[in-house]
């Protein structure tokens, strides 16, 4: 993948990320959120927004996030670069 | 003939705010189907009817403001000619009732909600962190507002114009109002009692992650799910605390109800009913948690989500909470408080191992029961969270 290409895939994870979480949290702003801080802390997200959120992303991008990797996804920057990842490798 | 009354959705509820009708005169309806839209102190409502049978006559018109079990319309029976309805004698209350010059008999200014464009049902608000702040200090109910920003975002001018303008009570001050009713009269007229325990669910917890393990996001089943099971089984144990208590007498119910403690994102909470549940299995459960938050989530709950709940469970554990002592929602005589999931030391066989625990307890209402009851059904909950494979 060029250095170009990578750069709109991270372009196109976050945006899908973004409108998972809106769905859900459509007050928050994603932009002032600390990255590596609990996103369902910061949102006031409990555990059926979460699984929501993860149904979203399930639906927009393909992937389906296991419960044991709930860990990595429990921040925003940790979402992102999970979801990169997953997406890398398939 | 059959009438169809304002329903009582909930205990603290005297009347209703009616909005609109969602069925027409020699309308076929059958038991369940939505016929009209009432707004409660806890947003609007799709109301169910409980009859089926052909709609004869509209009687409740919109703007008017209708006490709890007085009639909205009037159906013919199954195979009852529809013309014998309507030119027939009117019982008293619902003559009384009728509007006697044709206008209508507690006509108050229509509700903005019925004037202004219905929201998606499933769309959640679109409000900045500034003006959702601005509205909590200026009371605004947020769902009353058109936004002017991106997508039909509410701004902070928009909050701000809104109060400029609000001469009524607003929603949010309406459920608080609501809440602060039912729970004082809890506290006034219910002596409660508490018993709690610490319950170790490190099986429960590893069975379910194995069995999720094997479903895809969309059918992955919560521990909250798995916990309303248990409750529900453990109380067919103790069936003293699940029904109401009304005229000075408990009333035991046979079904299992249980409503559950949602927040809403706007402040405020509702507690929808799960019907049901000890005859459910765990994915149906899981469906009709997940059907029934988002109902109440986006604010189009039924009339049979709040009618009849006969427990109540509050789940604090996904805000950190470790014990919670819940205040019973009347005229229910018990509530169950769930805490989070937190990995502890336990002494086992001898050893101390690292497990993962809940914290539960149980209000119980003095009048119906004793702390043995409670106790029990903790000790049943522990026992049916120890084998979760025959949830």
């Amino acid at each position: 993948m060029s250095a170009n290409e990578a750069v709109k895939s991270r372009e196109r994870i976050r945006a899908a990320v973004y409108e998972a979480i809106l769905a859900i949290a459509p007050e928050a702003d994603l932009e002032h959120v600390r990255p590596d801080g609990l996103l369902r802390e910061q949102l006031d997200i409990d555990s059926f927004d979460f699984l929501n959120v993860l149904v979203g992303i399930h639906k927009s991008i393909g992937i389906d996030i296991p419960e044991v990797d709930y860990a990595k996804v429990a921040t925003l920057k940790g979402m992102l670069d999970y979801v990169a990842e997953r997406l890398e490798r398939s | 003939m059959l009438e169809f009354k304002m329903p009582s959705l909930g205990a603290d509820m005297e009347d209703g705010l009616f909005v609109q009708w969602m069925v027409e005169p020699g309308q076929a309806v059958r038991r369940g189907d939505v016929v009209c839209v009432v707004e409660t102190q806890k947003g609007a409502v799709d109301v169910e009817i409980w009859d089926s049978g052909t709609i004869a006559r509209l009687i409740a018109a919109p703007g008017q403001k209708i006490p709890v079990g007085q009639t909205l319309a009037l159906l013919a029976a199954p195979g009852e000619p529809l013309e014998a309805i309507g030119a027939g004698p009117l019982s008293v209350g619902l003559a009384a009732a009728l509007p006697a010059s044709g206008a209508p008999a507690t006509a108050i200014s229509p509700a903005p909600a019925a004037a202004a464009p219905e929201p998606a049902p499933d769309a959640r608000l679109k409000v900045s962190p500034a003006a959702r702040h601005r509205a909590g200090e200026l009371k605004v109910d947020l769902s009353r507002i058109r936004g002017s920003g991106v997508d039909g975002a509410i701004t902070l001018a928009d909050v701000e114009s809104a109060a400029a303008g609000a001469t009524q009570p607003t929603r949010a001050a309406g459920m608080r109002e609501a809440i602060a009713t039912a729970m004082s009269r809890s506290k006034h007229e219910i002596p409660h009692y508490y018993v709690a325990t610490d319950i170790n669910v490190e099986r429960a917890a590893d069975w379910l992650e194995k069995l999720n393990a094997g479903r895809p996001v969309t059918e992955r089943i919560l521990f909250v799910a798995l916990t309303l099971k248990a409750i529900a089984r453990a109380l067919a144990d103790v069936p003293e605390l699940n029904g109401t208590f009304a005229g000075g007498a408990f009333c035991r119910s046979e079904s299992i109800h249980i409503g559950v403690v949602t927040s809403l994102r706007g402040g405020g909470i509702v507690v929808p009913a799960v019907h049901d549940v000890d005859r459910l299995a765990l994915p149906e459960l899981m469906g009709a948690l997940r059907d029934v938050l988002a109902r109440a989530r986006a604010g189009k709950l039924r009339s049979s989500d709040l009618a009849d709940g006969t427990i109540t469970v509050t789940n604090m554990g996904d805000l950190g909470v470790e014990t919670v002592f819940g205040v019973i929602y009347p005229p229910q005589v018990a509530l169950v408080g769930l805490g989070r999931v937190v990995a502890k030391p336990w002494a086992v066989n001898g050893s101390v191992v690292v497990a993962r625990s809940m914290g539960a307890t149980l209000s119980g209402d003095h009048r119906v029961t004793d702390g043995l009851s409670g106790a029990r059904f903790l000790a049943g909950l522990r026992e049916q969270l120890d084998h979760p494979e025959a949830l």
